[in-house]
């Protein structure tokens, strides 16, 4: 398997633990993975909001990269929001067919072309179909038994543009938890929003939409997610939710990489679990 | 949530091309059959003041100030649960995004926590190609409600503790990285 990966943003800078424990388990699977030289930003929610042609040109620029270095590898991206700025475009140049024209018109400042070739694909989905659990289970040193999970998707990981699982009743990441000896605790909050951007500007309301993840998941030891903007949220202002909600809620956010490599026996030095905000120590403590 | 009031449609100033300006939608809107699914989905529809079932009648009735002045736009976190259900196959969370882009085009200043988010991000995006974090929230606070920023001191101080947040000094001078493909983009607009 070899792909061209794009971390985005967050996974360089406040979400490192994600980037880095991607490159080593997907290292121990056997995948080679080269990043993505000279990428820039996929233009978040923001591009889209300034312009729509702005919104389609950020990540076709980046596309166009990995068709340019591609040899037909798909580009690798950890993040929702980026994924879904990739998936939307390739969707609005299918349905518009001038707009890849007006695209590379765009694009001839940074000298490149997007043929329209170039196709995003999520960490979850690569991990749970192009790997899957047999594959997984095999790289398994430590079954982490002992340990209650509660899934978390978020919206963009699953809709509207993912092809690989149900947009509101996802499963894709069962067989991958279940293949790490982790109990898993389903919940009908493991497909809602985390709030993204409200957590700035209004706080209140997204505060409100993280605690009813954090309480339908609290029956779990982790939560364990696969978007750098859910794990922000989720892990950053648990004390604000707890003031707010009026009891106190307090649970680990692990990303799944963290997850298979602690499974996998990696080293802290690739999961990196002394940044999160709230301590993963707890769980830990549940592994025999 | 707003509470019913009568509204006088010929008193009312309206526009009843505004529906064709909001794209991807546009026409498909008047398919719309308020069912309210719309509302029932959303995660903040109890914080608006319009709910997304109101706002898009509005819409299509050519309300565009009541629409485009509201705090609902805002409110939409992009989670696509409306997107996905809506029994007439309306885009609504991408429609959503360009009421928003409207509301930024013509200046509309009422809810700045809000637009001051989506300009800062713009800047830093196009100034080093890839988002700061830190420079892009202290742009954000110091454009919209820089006490609002004591708020989050404490865990900005926990997050650089945790190496989750690096201070770097913004560059200001020369030409931002994509500059040209941002001034390419407008002049491409504005042909269109």
């Amino acid at each position: 398997m070899r792909y061209l990966f794009y971390p985005g943003c967050s996974a360089e800078s406040s979400a490192l633990e994600y980037k880095t424990s991607t490159l080593a388990v997907l290292e121990t699977l056997g995948a080679e993975v080269e990043e993505l030289k000279d990428w820039t930003c996929c233009g978040a929610s923001v591009a889209s909001t300034m312009s729509d042609l702005l919104g389609v040109v950020l990540p076709a620029r980046n596309l166009a990269l990995a068709e340019q270095a591609g040899n037909g590898r798909e580009v690798l991206t950890v993040c929702s929001a980026c994924y879904t700025n990739f998936r939307r475009t390739a969707a609005a140049i299918a349905s518009q067919p001038r707009l890849l024209d007006t695209i590379n018109q765009a694009l001839e400042v940074e000298g490149l072309t997007y043929h329209g070739t170039a196709q995003a694909r999520h960490l979850l989905d690569v991990l749970a179909n192009d790997f899957g659990p047999e594959a997984i289970a095999a790289h398994v040193q430590r079954p982490l038994t002992g340990l209650t999970v509660a899934p978390y998707y978020g919206c963009q990981t699953v809709r509207p543009y993912s092809p690989f699982d149900d947009g509101q009743r996802p499963t894709s990441m069962l067989g991958v938890l279940e293949a790490l000896g982790v109990t898993v605790h389903r919940h009908n909050r493991e497909a809602s929003c985390c709030g993204t951007s409200l957590l700035t500007t209004k706080p209140q309301v997204g505060f409100q939409m993280v605690g009813t993840i954090l309480e339908a998941s609290s029956p779990a030891d982790c939560i364990v997610t696969v978007c750098p903007m859910c794990h922000f949220n989720l892990d950053s202002y648990q004390d604000k939710v707890s003031q707010l909600v009026g009891r106190p809620l307090r649970i680990p956010v692990l990303f799944l990489p963290q997850l298979m490599g602690l499974a996998f026996g990696l080293p802290e030095s690739a999961l990196m679990f002394k940044r999160h905000v709230v301590s993963v120590s707890p769980a830990l403590a549940r592994l025999s | 949530m707003a509470t019913s009031e009568v509204i006088n449609l010929t008193a009312v100033k309206r526009d009843p091309t505004f529906v064709e300006r909001l794209t991807p939608a546009g026409e498909l809107l008047n398919r719309c059959i308020q069912c309210g699914t719309c509302s029932a989905s959303c995660p903040s529809a109890h914080a608006m003041d319009l709910t997304p079932r109101q706002m898009w009648r509005l819409a299509k009735l050519g309300f565009q100030d009541e629409v485009l002045h509201s705090k609902a736009i805002w409110l939409c976190s992009l989670c696509y649960t409306c997107h996905v259900r809506c029994p007439r196959g309306i885009p609504l969370t991408e429609t959503i995004v360009k009421l928003k882009q409207l509301a930024l085009q013509e200046g509309i200043g009422e809810w700045r926590e809000s637009t001051a988010f989506y300009r800062a991000f713009a800047d830093v995006m196009r100034r080093y190609g890839r988002t700061k974090e830190i420079e892009f929230m202290v742009r954000y606070f110091l454009a919209s409600n820089p006490l609002s920023a004591l708020g989050y001191a404490g865990l900005g101080l926990r997050l650089l503790g945790r190496g989750k947040a690096h201070l770097e000094l913004p560059s200001l001078g020369g030409e931002g990285r994509l500059d040209r493909l941002f001034e390419r983009v407008a002049e491409l607009e504005g042909q269109r």
